[in-house]
């Protein structure tokens, strides 16, 4: 019995003196391109699945005892995680990984923030104060993201430095390739009309030109009710759309009554990594959204 | 200038009139929680439960009533302090400090440390503030064991362990100013508590989390007013003496998809169980008769809640209460009542409506069985809205 229980105490001792970076990912998008920019050389835990909303998670045990033995935590910021993340950081002790510090970083610094709100109210819904969180829908992004996550990868473990300085000159190779095709490949999506059903996506109607002309949520945060899809609906009679757009974790319910009134197509993008069966990285995650917009807009 | 401050204390706005100065970029967070409900009983509710009325009875108010505002502010203090104070804010008047509490954020190592007066981390419920219940009330259990929450006056340290599972142990050293305790002057300690929490995921749908704790005060003439004894009287008495609590408690959640915002399913349920020893003073305002006191009470709860469209959710709660048997020094043995041979009971149901994160309007009603022969009816009606700054909740 006791020689049991020391060797699972050596057995979870051991795992801390191995070499690779311990990495808390908040979302799968940044676990991606932390895989990518490290190799094996990091040990990446994934905070949130794509089937989860990521403003609503909760601070799990489970969560706390990962950034307890975290040495970077790789998040997107801007409030996206405000509801539960501070409490993990707070709750998991561990001096590293606090705000500010060497070991928390956020994607949200290294890009230029959309809907930066001029007055704050939450007569407006769940608004945030530093602009829209949803960064990761604009391929462009992953750029200046990639290029800070590197830094902060080498100012932690500076060992590996030439690693990541090699990694991330391959991948901004291969990404800037892949943002050629991907943009000439959505030339058709320029100017095209959708509806979102939360705002969740101006990067992306940014990066490609979509115009987007209603927002099934009334305000952000809150459920569409039956007279707003109505005024909705009302709206696109005016302003006929091609599609509404929803990410993976989403009801399709609003998407569903709109589309069972409106000739439009429900369009369910992964909206990150795992979020469909084709997004299994960051490649397939953008192929597969731009297979399903151009589907969509047909 | 005293113009302005007035104004600003009287609508606790101050930052927005001041936004565009240079202090107001190190504004703390600022919160404010509007509560209040209407309540309809069919029995006087400042009777306690049977076998319990040594015990707190924290009653439910009738008809419409404003709940306490809870004010809370808190920011960091330095890069290793971080402050936190809730304030309480009676209808009636006057202000009380809920929570005023120092954190270390770098200790490192897992280990935080915590000072001032905060609630206890024992048992899953204690620590939650009353915003975040999930009923209108606290179980039974712990109304009549910790008078609803242990707020204390103390530190406490907790150790997080660098283990794959989550694992934190906890100690607490206080001055014992809630129930079961009483306020002493003396130095040391005069209340501690030790904790150990466990939990988990299982996959990506559920997770859990198990807690034990440990309790121990001592209560110094501990005045009670109102209490039955075997004559058919109501007297006051007085209880000195050391007490020991123990505590299991458990939470398990799950959520489709792991996607909180649309449903979910929690189930939790707490055991306490208290022993206390001393001297009981029967009849302290006539004969006061002081002898030997000992007893053994328990309690515990399930409870589960669902949510099951992002802003409905309804749960059901059971509440069970044992006085246990006392034993009755000899010269109080025809005075004071050593069993009761009754256990109080509750059945509650709740449904909630939050049109966002902010707003919650909850109904509830209740059969509560606690005192025998009294059976009541109860119904609640309940509002919630939160202000300013919106602070991360625990698990």
């Amino acid at each position: 019995m006791y020689k049991m229980i020391f060797s699972l105490v050596l057995l979870s001792f051991s795992s801390l003196s191995h070499a690779a970076l311990k990495v808390f990912a908040c979302e799968p998008e940044w676990a991606a391109l932390t895989q990518e920019l490290a190799g094996d050389q990091a040990n990446i835990y994934t905070a949130t699945g794509a089937l989860q909303d990521p403003h609503r998670v909760e601070a799990r045990p489970s969560l706390i005892a990962k950034a307890r033995r975290a040495d970077l935590v790789v998040c997107t910021g801007a409030e996206l995680e405000m509801a539960w993340l501070p409490v993990v950081l707070r709750e998991s002790g561990n001096a590293r990984v606090q705000p500010g510090g060497d070991g928390y970083f956020e994607a949200a610094s290294a890009v230029h923030m959309l809907e930066v709100p001029t007055s704050l109210d939450r007569g407006d819904g769940d608004v945030h104060t530093l602009g829209n969180p949803h960064i990761q829908t604009d391929a462009r992004n992953f750029l200046p993201i990639a290029s800070a996550l590197a830094q902060r990868l080498m100012q932690n473990d500076p060992a590996n430095k030439a690693l990541y300085q090699q990694r991330l000159g391959a991948f901004e190779q291969r990404w800037r390739a892949a943002l050629a095709r991907w943009e000439k490949q959505a030339a058709p999506l320029k100017g095209v009309a959708v509806v979102v059903q939360h705002k969740g996506f101006p990067y992306l109607s940014n990066w490609l030109g979509l115009h987007e002309v209603a927002v099934l949520e009334p305000k952000p945060g809150m459920e569409p009710s039956a007279a707003w899809l109505s005024q909705v609906l009302d709206t696109l009679q005016r302003h006929p759309a091609k599609m509404v757009l929803r990410a993976a974790y989403q009801s399709d319910r609003p998407a569903a009554w709109i589309t069972q009134r409106a000739t439009i197509a429900a369009v369910e993008l992964p909206y990150t990594v795992g979020g469909s069966d084709a997004a299994q990285d960051l490649y397939g995650l953008f192929d597969d959204t731009l297979a399903r917009l151009l589907k969509g807009a047909q | 200038m005293f113009k302005i401050f007035g104004l600003c204390s009287a609508m606790l706005l101050c930052q927005s009139a001041y936004a565009a100065g240079n202090e107001s970029a190190f504004n703390p967070a600022f919160s404010l929680i509007l509560s209040g409900t209407y309540g309809s009983l069919q029995q006087d509710p400042a009777t306690p439960a049977t076998g319990f009325a040594m015990n707190p009875n924290p009653v439910h108010e009738q008809g419409f009533n404003l709940g306490e505002s809870e004010m809370g502010i808190s920011a960091n203090i330095d890069p290793q302090f971080r402050g936190v104070a809730t304030l309480a804010l009676d209808p009636a008047g006057g202000v009380s400090v809920e929570n005023a509490y120092v954190q270390t954020t770098s200790l490192g190592d897992g280990l935080k440390l915590k000072f001032g007066r905060y609630f206890s981390g024992l048992g899953y419920l204690n620590e939650q503030h009353a915003h975040a219940w999930d009923f209108v009330d606290q179980p039974l259990v712990y109304a009549a064991l910790w008078e609803n929450q242990l707020g204390e006056d103390g530190v406490q340290l907790k150790w997080l362990a660098p283990t794959e599972m989550f694992i934190e142990l906890g100690v607490e050293a206080a001055k014992g100013r809630g129930f079961p305790g009483t306020e002493r002057a003396k130095n040391g300690s005069g209340a501690g508590v030790l904790f150990a929490h466990i939990g988990d995921d299982i996959g990506i749908e559920q997770s859990w989390r198990a807690g034990f704790s440990l309790h121990r005060t001592r209560a110094v003439e501990r005045s009670s007013d109102d209490v039955p004894d075997l004559i058919g009287n109501n007297v006051s008495t007085a209880f000195s003496g050391d007490n020991r609590t123990a505590g299991l408690d458990l939470v398990w959640k799950y959520a489709p998809h792991g996607n909180l915002k649309e449903s979910y399913l929690k189930l939790q349920g707490e055991y306490f169980r208290r022993s206390e020893s001393g001297e009981l003073s029967y009849d302290t305002a006539g004969a006061n008769i002081t002898d030997s006191y000992a007893v053994t009470q328990s309690g515990w709860y399930v409870q589960g809640v669902y949510q099951f469209t992002p802003q409905w959710r309804s749960a059901l709660r059971y509440d069970s209460l044992d006085p246990g048997i006392a034993s009755v020094g000899a010269a109080n043995a025809g005075n004071v009542i050593a069993d009761y041979a009754f256990q109080p009971s509750r059945t509650t149901f709740m449904l909630d409506y939050s049109a966002s994160e902010f707003s919650r309007i909850r109904l509830q009603l209740a059969h509560d069985s606690a005192r025998q022969g009294l059976p009541d009816n109860q119904l609640f009606v309940q509002y919630l809205m939160s202000l300013g700054a919106h602070g991360a909740h625990s698990y």
